[in-house]
């Protein structure tokens, strides 16, 4: 016990900053209501879908929340039940499989809400295009407010994304 | 109309503390994780963003889901007007005591286990299940606790004990008080969902406890039973440290003794609130089979502080 | 003293309506029956409550004689403040039920000709004849004033819910609940009836002022003989473990509002029993009378709500739970017996009254539940819980109703269940003023064991309401369900108010529990070792409570709460939306928790008392053991403890019995003959004498 908590003690705090700039590849498919973006401001928490993705999304986001990219200090944090939750995070091409359930997510949640596409596939389908499995992108089932490009995008992206679609990303 | 003054402010400062201590702890176990963490006001944005937001409730749910959030909300706002914070004893004094605190806490639960199952859904009735079996093996140590404390201090009006503890520390204060307080402090861990009875920051719906019961409240509603839960979080840190350290507690009233009461709460508080982040950095989680293990483990030191204290008198 | 011409006219209004609304029952067409006796009986309830009210009022006892051809066989009864406190009770839950019986029958059952209610059918003219009878009974049981009308009602009123069990006879779960209770009232019987005969040794016509008298020189060795019988016998009429295997089979067996009487009343007529022949014939004993009384309780109350947590037919479970709840007013009796041998006054006359408060809460909110399992067997024609569910929306009222009962009965503030146990938990914390170390360990143990119990029953109540009344119904019975008649809703109204009035103004129960004791030997008289005014004190300057101002402020604080949100401008939007399942595709009730998975978490926890027995057999496909063709698992749970200790006894009754057939040859002869060598012994015995 002593060894960990010195450990901890030498470590010290690891968090990165996040980089100013950054955002031109992001890509904000409807402008975030002014209401909604001042109430969701300060607090996010966020209800992850994965709608068929191929995880590697999902290892990226899951970086959030680790003490180096650290979502929480910008008042973001991941909830079980998408009743408590101000935003969907989805990933992947949208699964035959997943439509219904996505849907039901979406419902299930209150207003306002957001929804952010992360990763290519959530927009194109990716490798996926074609698939006699999947639907199509998120776009196709729930209205997206923003996608985060890349396969996998980085947690930095990730970040940025959510920051962006609340309006919050530092200042050049 | 000074006493009844105190009454409000103790009522206040448990609404408007509750969420600062939870964010407190959070922030601290962030630090002990390396990570910048929370502000310490995430709690109240947390709370304000939720009173904004729209509700959405389950087409199986009854009256008793609409009502749970506030017989929860009422029944820990009474409790804190019976806890002597800052001042014993106070007016409310003899409304109700420890035991009445005990279970007006369990009454919240029970409703609120009651809404768990309204809505039908298999997580609900999952976490009522479990909520209520962890409430109720947690009792007997209650019990026992309030049995030592009462048997000692000849009431268990809380006022009555601080007061008495104040008065006479040397005869109310010894090592059967001591283990009364770590029994009390297992029991607090699990009635207020921490480590390592339940993660209060678990997704894993089957590894839920409280969480899972309370899946379905949203807006509003999510606000009063979050709110809740970090009142009752408060109540039971402030009890176990004006139990067993009532010092600074005002006896008197003056405005420097009540600023000093204050003062020494908040402090106190950071002192246990501390210790539970370190804690919890430190454990993991318990099998939910092994609880009862640890529950019983504080029954028995609290059986052990009170046949000690029959033999030594 | 004799008794003032008011108590007479009411004694005998009551007796004259019950027996009125048996005649009518036997009289009258069915429909009409039922109003006539229902309405007969609520009167001779009322009228009982009249009686006993006024000689509360008038303190003392007033002694009423009939005559009768044998000296020794005459009727004697008294009046004084034990009888009128347990006559209160029995109107308590008598009124309601017989409000209750009118609307309940299986006439008006929906989707159940055949269910449970057919069986015990009420429409059955004797049964409904027995009821009033029964009522009676146990009236007069609390108003005997010797030995032999003591025994003679104490015998009727066992006889009488008898036949209520096993009603028409026709169901084999009827009879069998009918043999168990049978054989154990009447083994209970005898222990009685040798516990009085043996103290009323010395005296000249049994009665119980003759005994209270000579009970000081009865030898030592004799009062605790008496004593100890008398336990056996009011506890098993009491159901304490361990005799309490009749109570879980008989009262679910009878129709419900009889379960009502049986649980609510007739296991408290257990307790008068007990407390008037050890309390006040033999005038208390050693500590370990108490401390005995006290161990039965404790035992009773842990093991009752253990076996009610893990049942899943309703009215079993409320059977269970009654067991829990004699356990609980054991243990304050248990104390109070302690407190009376060490001297303690005062202490002793809380516990009692703390015992008796809970006594009649418990008849309260255990009539309550009772009558409204029967509003749910009535309208889904099940007990079973695992078929029930959503009742809410279609029983609303009666919903409340046991809503309110399910909260009082978990102990929880501000209703009346909180109260008595409060009382009681103050007794047991008095308790550890007592010199000897031991002793007060016990009452710290007891503490425990208290708080654990009321812990369970708050889980077991939760499982009781939420799965019958919450969520989706689980079958087509449970969907179709609806609300019960205005006279059953009533009956259960009435009583859910009692449970909130008791709680809530524990003061209206003052009298009651402040002379119910009065003139019994080694307890106070004056009411200074508690108080209940607007606040219930336990002794001056020690712990106090005020459920009065504690129920203000709830409703202060419930009512603020949602002003202040709409002061705050928080938002009041509201969406109806399918419950969250996790995405998936339809919600059916099968994936509801179930009361079984309910109560699992304790099945575990408490595996070694349970002990489980469970079968698991998986059938796999033939061609690889990967694929499997069905699995079905099984788990019960074997009541072992019954098996343990009654098995033995079982075998050791069948050969005598078999015995005894021998003389049993069917032939009216025979049995003529039996009767003229019967009459001719006694004849020659008395010659000799
Ligand atoms: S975008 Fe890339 S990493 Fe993300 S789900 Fe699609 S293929 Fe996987």
């Amino acid at each position: 016990m002593a060894l960990l908590f010195s450990k901890m003690w030498r470590t010290g705090l690891v968090t990165e900053d996040l980089p100013s700039g950054g955002d031109e590849g992001l890509h904000l498919a409807r402008v975030v209501e002014e209401r909604t973006r001042r109430l969701l401001g300060r607090s996010l928490a966020i209800r992850e879908v994965d709608a068929g993705s191929c995880n590697g999304c999902e290892l990226e986001i899951s970086g959030l929340n680790g003490p180096v990219y650290d979502c929480e200090r910008f008042g973001v944090r991941f909830v079980a039940s998408p009743r408590h939750a101000d935003m969907l995070l989805v990933t992947g091409p949208v699964t035959r499989n997943m439509e219904l359930p996505l849907r039901k997510t979406w419902e299930a949640t209150p207003d306002p809400k957001l929804v952010v596409a992360v990763g290519e596939c959530a927009r194109t389908c990716g490798v996926f295009a074609g698939s006699y499995a999947v639907v199509g992108g998120v776009d196709r089932v729930i209205p997206v407010d923003l996608f985060v490009p890349g396969c996998p995008p980085e947690p930095l992206d990730i970040l940025r994304g959510i920051l962006k679609a609340l309006d919050r990303l530092p200042r050049r | 109309m000074i006493p009844w003054l105190l009454e409000g402010l103790q009522c206040l400062l448990t609404l408007l503390l509750a969420p600062g201590l939870i964010g407190f702890v959070r922030l601290l176990k962030a630090r002990l994780q390396g990570r910048r963490g929370a502000p310490l006001v995430q709690p109240y944005r947390d709370l304000a963003k939720l009173l904004d937001k729209e509700r959405v409730v389950s087409t199986q749910a009854s009256w008793i889901f609409h009502a749970a959030p506030f017989v929860v909300f009422a029944s820990t706002l009474v409790a804190s007007l019976l806890i002597p914070l800052v001042a014993a004893p106070l007016p409310f004094d003899r409304v109700g005591d420890l035991i009445v605190v005990v279970y007006l806490l369990l009454l919240g639960s029970f409703f609120l286990a009651l809404a768990g199952l309204d809505t039908a859904s298999p997580f609900g009735g999952m976490g009522a299940s479990r909520e209520m079996t962890i409430a109720a093996l947690a009792e007997p140590t209650i019990a026992l606790a309030i049995f030592g404390m009462g048997a000692g201090a000849g009431s268990t009006n809380l006022g009555e004990i601080v007061a008495r503890t104040l008065a006479h520390p040397g005869s109310t204060l010894g090592s059967g008080h001591l283990m009364a307080f770590a029994a009390l402090f297992i029991v607090m861990l699990a009635e207020c969902g921490r480590l390592p009875v339940d993660n209060p920051a678990t997704h894993l719906e089957l590894t839920m406890i409280h969480e899972a019961m309370i899946l379905e409240y949203s807006g509003p509603y999510l606000a009063l039973v979050e709110w809740a839960a970090q009142m009752k979080f408060f109540l039971f840190l402030a009890l176990l440290s004006n139990l067993v350290c009532p010092w600074g507690v005002a006896v008197a009233l003056r405005p420097g003794t009540l600023g000093l009461a204050v003062a020494a709460l908040v402090l106190k508080l950071a002192v246990l609130a501390a210790g539970i982040a370190v804690l919890e950095t430190r454990l993991a989680k318990l099998r939910l089979f092994r609880v009862p293990e640890l529950l019983g483990v504080s029954f028995l030191l609290a059986l052990l502080a009170i046949t000690s204290s029959f033999l030594v008198r | 003293m004799p008794p003032s011409f008011e108590v007479i006219g009411f004694l005998g209004i009551m007796a004259v309506s019950y027996i009125a609304a048996a005649a009518a029952a036997l009289l009258f067409e069915d429909d009409r029956a039922r109003r006539v006796t229902g309405l007969l009986s609520a009167a001779g309830a009322l009228s009982g409550m009249g009686a006993a009210a006024l000689g509360l009022a008038a303190g003392g006892s007033s002694v009423l004689e009939l005559p009768s051809a044998l000296p020794e066989a005459a009727l004697e009864f008294s009046l004084d403040a034990l009888s009128a406190a347990y006559l209160l009770l029995i109107g308590l839950v008598g009124v309601p039920a017989a409000i209750y019986s009118l609307g309940y029958g299986p006439e008006r059952a929906v989707g159940a000709v055949d269910g449970a209610l057919g069986r015990h059918s009420t429409g059955w003219r004797p049964a409904r004849a027995i009821v009033p009878l029964f009522l009676l009974a146990m009236s007069l049981v609390v108003l005997a004033n010797s030995v032999f009308t003591f025994l003679l009602f104490w015998e009727v009123m066992s006889l009488a819910s008898y036949f209520l069990v096993i009603g028409r006879g026709d169901s084999p779960e009827n009879l069998s609940a009918g043999r168990w209770y049978a054989g154990m009232a009447h083994a209970g019987f005898a222990a009685i009836a040798a516990a009085l005969w043996l103290a009323a040794a010395g005296t000249e016509a049994g009665r119980f002022e003759e005994i209270r008298q000579a009970a000081g020189m009865l030898a030592p060795a004799a009062r605790h003989a008496v004593f100890l019988l008398a336990l056996l016998g009011f506890g098993s009429k009491a159901g304490v473990l361990p005799l309490h295997a009749w109570l879980p089979r008989a009262h679910p067996a009878a129709p419900s509002h009889v379960s009502a009487l049986m649980s609510g009343v007739m296991l408290k007529i257990g307790m008068y029993g007990l407390l008037r022949v050890g309390l006040d014939l033999l005038g208390g004993g050693p500590p370990w009378w108490g401390g005995l009384v006290l161990a039965l309780g404790v035992v009773s109350a842990l093991g009752g709500i253990l076996s009610a947590l893990v049942e899943n037919d309703l009215k079993r479970l409320l059977a269970y739970s009654s067991v829990e709840n004699i356990g609980i007013i054991f243990i304050a009796v248990g104390i109070g017996l302690v407190f009376q041998s060490y001297g303690m006054a005062g202490l002793a006359s809380m516990a009692l009254a703390a015992a008796l408060y809970h006594a009649i809460n418990h008849a309260a909110f255990k009539g309550l539940l009772f009558l409204g399992s029967g509003a749910v067997l009535q309208a889904t024609g099940t007990r079973n819980m695992e078929e029930m569910g959503g009742l809410i929306k279609r029983m609303p009222q009666t919903a409340l109703c046991f809503l309110v009962g399910s909260t009082a009965i978990a102990a929880l503030p501000p209703l009346n269940g909180f109260a008595s146990e409060w009382m009681i938990f103050q007794s047991l914390l008095a308790g550890a003023a007592i010199p000897y170390p031991l002793m007060a360990a016990m009452m710290a143990i007891a503490a425990g064991t208290l708080a654990l119990t009321g812990g369970l029953a708050a889980v077991c109540f939760v499982k009781a309401f939420g799965i019958p009344f919450l969520a989706m119904p689980r079958t087509a019975a449970a969907e179709e369900a609806r609300e019960v008649p205005r006279t059953m809703r009533l009956g259960m109204g009435l009583l859910a108010s009692a449970c909130v009035l008791l709680g809530v103004l524990p003061f209206a129960a003052a009298p009651i529990l402040s002379r119910a004791f009065f003139g019994m030997p080694g307890l106070s008289d004056t009411p200074a070792a508690f108080r209940l005014g607007l606040v219930m004190e336990a002794g001056a300057g020690a712990s106090a409570i005020s459920p009065t101002a504690l129920a203000l402020c709830l409703l202060a604080a419930g009512g603020a709460i949602p002003l202040a949100f709409r002061l705050a401008g928080s938002s009041r939007a509201l969406r109806r939306a399918e419950t969250w399942g996790c995405g998936r595709a339809v919600q059916s009730p099968r994936m509801e928790y179930t009361s079984t998975a309910f109560a699992e978490p304790l099945r575990r926890v408490f595996a070694d008392l349970y002990r489980p027995a469970k079968t698991l057999d998986i059938e796999f496909h033939p061609e690889s053991k990967y694929f499997v063709r069905s699995i079905q698992y099984q788990s019960r749970i074997r009541a072992w403890f019954e098996d343990a200790v009654y098995r033995p006894l079982f075998g050791l009754a069948r050969p005598l019995a078999g015995t005894g057939r021998l003389i049993q040859s069917g032939s009216l002869h025979l049995y003529i003959a039996y009767i003229v060598a019967a009459l001719l012994a006694l004849l020659l015995l008395a010659r000799w004498m």
